[in-house]
């Protein structure tokens, strides 16, 4: 097992309370596989992937419980010298925003060969050449020339491969994507994806996908999990999850993806907001939003379920229905 | 897929060269800063006597082209019958020195601590800050003066008393500037890289904050240059008989009525350094502002 993430708990401590970003959150990732993570903004997916690199805003954000084992060693006590050792090296992150991910001042190989230099001890025309097969690695197009390139004279999708290019060229064993696509144009959008599947495949990565877009991880990711308020609500095989969702927030995001086929005069949208998370309600999290509620889900937290082959819901209604 | 195996392609690599247009440079500030530059360093050569010789006969000499000037002494001489354009020019190197010196401390602890203040943030920064916002309060002239008392008159002493009051303005608007850069997620991403908030510090913050910097640089070459004036005026500034241009005008004042040339030759000439360089000021920020650049 690449990444096994248990109970992780991870709070904030803001001027409106305790923030309970991520509040008992488990999941596990093999190398080679795609894990998706989904759900709405604020869900705790970024909190999530940020808690795993132990950079939680400083110094309002801790890890109050739970483990994050890389390879069989936990991440939550190492000291923040050895982490340094971890961050880039075996687990590495593209953002969401190509505009913003790279420094204005320097050109494409200072920073890669900034990004390589942490981690190896090589010098210049080395790193320099490594660079250059970084940035052939994610298909760019001549890439010695591209080296000398700043970042305003790239196109937003060019520069994401950058992106891409300074998080893989340390050779890091996992790989969390923070919503890669949504600031590409669409067209853009399918060649970035192919490009980190063909990237994953050639390297064995590991890879944590965040997202909000329930096609992407469609084509992407071997299995997802749902979050919810700071919890996993379901989790699943792609292909099982989207057959037969089970929890009714699943259920709820799936309706509201537009889709091709048939005539739709309105697209359905969940009623409500999401919880405040320094003022969650007690019971179920989307309790006040599922149209299926009853007293039970007001008053108590569904346990998981299973539901199927590795299809897990927290969901009463996914209870197995015991002989009364 | 064939999408996947495309190689991206994109538009070609302009060398991007700043536009050559002649007519939009400062040439007035240019000139000016040019020949006060020149005229620092090469003082001896360019001076017509010793700026601190005195020679009482030729005194109160007016410039050449009055009535009882000479070519010998071509904008006359002061009280002492020292020759005023000489003293002029040694005047040049003391506003020089000090404007360099000063800013260069004052300048960089500015530098260092806005960055620490905006990138630490927290109480780091509200304690900083408030530093800031104390020295801030000082009158300037006030503190300079209360320094050069307690510590003795001397080039040092200005360098030290200019270096306390302006080292808050820059940390000031670095601080503002830094609050900006930390958010943008190459900083992110370098944390996610393993850097230290150390080198993040000297390697993304510093060189993005660099252009406020100089720009804040050029701009406060004038007021440094009148701070050091005025010091001189009120006499605790660069003792004599080192000539400076602030304690020029001070001498000359007691003459205004007789002997004009005493104060407001000195007078016009920190008047069109501080100019210039308010100009060269102004104009470096927009020049290094791509989006006004394109306008």
């Amino acid at each position: 097992m690449l990444l096994e993430v248990r109970d992780l708990h991870a709070h904030l401590q803001t001027r409106w309370g305790l923030v309970k970003a991520v509040d008992g959150v488990s999941f596990s990732v093999e190398a080679g596989e795609t894990l998706g993570v989904v759900g709405e903004s604020g869900s705790g997916k970024t909190m999530t992937a940020l808690a795993l690199l132990r950079l939680l805003p400083a110094p309002a954000g801790r890890i109050v419980k739970g483990q994050v084992l890389l390879e069989g060693e936990d991440l939550v006590t190492k000291s923040e010298r050895e982490m340094r050792k971890v961050r880039g090296r075996r687990i590495s992150m593209i953002l969401q925003d190509p505009q913003t991910s790279l420094n204005p001042v320097f050109n494409v190989g200072n920073q890669l060969v900034e990004a390589l230099r942490a981690h190896r001890a090589e010098g210049r025309a080395a790193l320099r050449q490594r660079a250059e097969e970084a940035l052939r690695g994610v298909k760019v197009a001549a890439p010695a020339d591209r080296l000398r390139a700043f970042p305003h004279q790239m196109s937003g999708g060019m520069k994401q491969r950058v992106v891409g290019a300074i998080a893989i060229a340390p050779e890091p064993k996992l790989l969390i994507a923070d919503e890669p696509t949504t600031a590409l144009d669409v067209t853009i959008q399918l060649q970035y994806l192919m490009l980190l599947k063909d990237v994953q495949a050639r390297m064995g990565l590991g890879m944590l996908f965040i997202t909000h877009d329930f096609g992407i991880v469609a084509r992407m990711c071997d299995r997802v999990a749902v979050m919810y308020a700071g919890r996993i609500v379901e989790s699943g095989p792609v292909r099982e999850l989207f057959k037969s969702p089970q929890h009714p927030y699943t259920q709820a995001l799936m309706a509201s993806v537009p889709r091709m086929e048939g005539r739709v005069e309105r697209l359905p949208s969940i009623d409500g907001q999401p919880p405040a998370l320094h003022r969650l309600p007690g019971g179920c999290r989307f309790a006040p939003r599922c149209r299926y509620a009853e007293e039970r889900c007001r008053a108590e937290y569904p346990p998981t379920f299973t539901v199927g082959s590795l299809h897990e819901a927290a969901c009463w209604r996914a209870a197995p229905s015991q002989p009364s | 897929m064939a999408l996947d195996t495309a190689p991206a392609t994109d538009v070609e690599i302009v060398d991007e060269r700043r536009p050559r247009d002649f007519s939009r440079l400062p040439w007035t500030s240019f000139v000016i800063i040019t020949v006060l530059v020149v005229v620092a360093v090469f003082a001896p050569l360019i001076a017509t006597h010793s700026p601190t010789e005195q020679s009482l006969p030729d005194k109160l000499k007016p410039p050449a082209w009055q009535e009882g000037g000479s070519t010998e002494h071509v904008l006359g001489t002061d009280m002492l019958g020292r020759d005023l354009f000489s003293r002029l020019v040694y005047g040049a190197r003391v506003s020089l020195t000090v404007a360099m010196f000063a800013l260069l401390s004052g300048g960089l602890i500015g530098l260092a601590i806005g960055i620490v203040a905006g990138y630490v943030g927290g109480r780091t920064d509200s304690v900083l800050m408030r530093v800031v916002d104390a020295t801030l309060t000082f009158p300037t002239i006030l503190i300079a003066l209360l320094l050069a008392v307690s510590l003795g008159a001397g080039l040092r002493t200005i360098v030290l008393a200019i270096t306390v009051i302006i080292w808050a303005r820059f940390a000031r608007v670095v601080r503002g500037e830094v609050l900006g850069v930390k958010t943008r997620d190459f900083v992110a991403l370098a944390r996610v890289h393993g850097c230290s908030d150390l080198r993040i510090m000297a390697i993304h913050i510093v060189p993005n904050v660099m252009n406020t910097f100089m720009v804040l640089l050029t701009l406060h070459i004038g007021f440094v240059i009148i701070v050091e004036a005025s010091l001189s005026f009120l006499g605790a500034g660069i003792p004599p008989p080192t000539p400076s241009w602030g304690q020029m005008v001070a001498d000359g004042r007691s003459h205004i009525a007789s002997a004009w040339w005493l104060a407001a030759l000195p007078g016009a000439a920190i008047m069109l350094v501080v100019l210039a360089f308010n100009l060269f000021g102004d104009w470096l920020r927009d020049w290094l502002d791509p989006r006004l650049r394109q306008v």
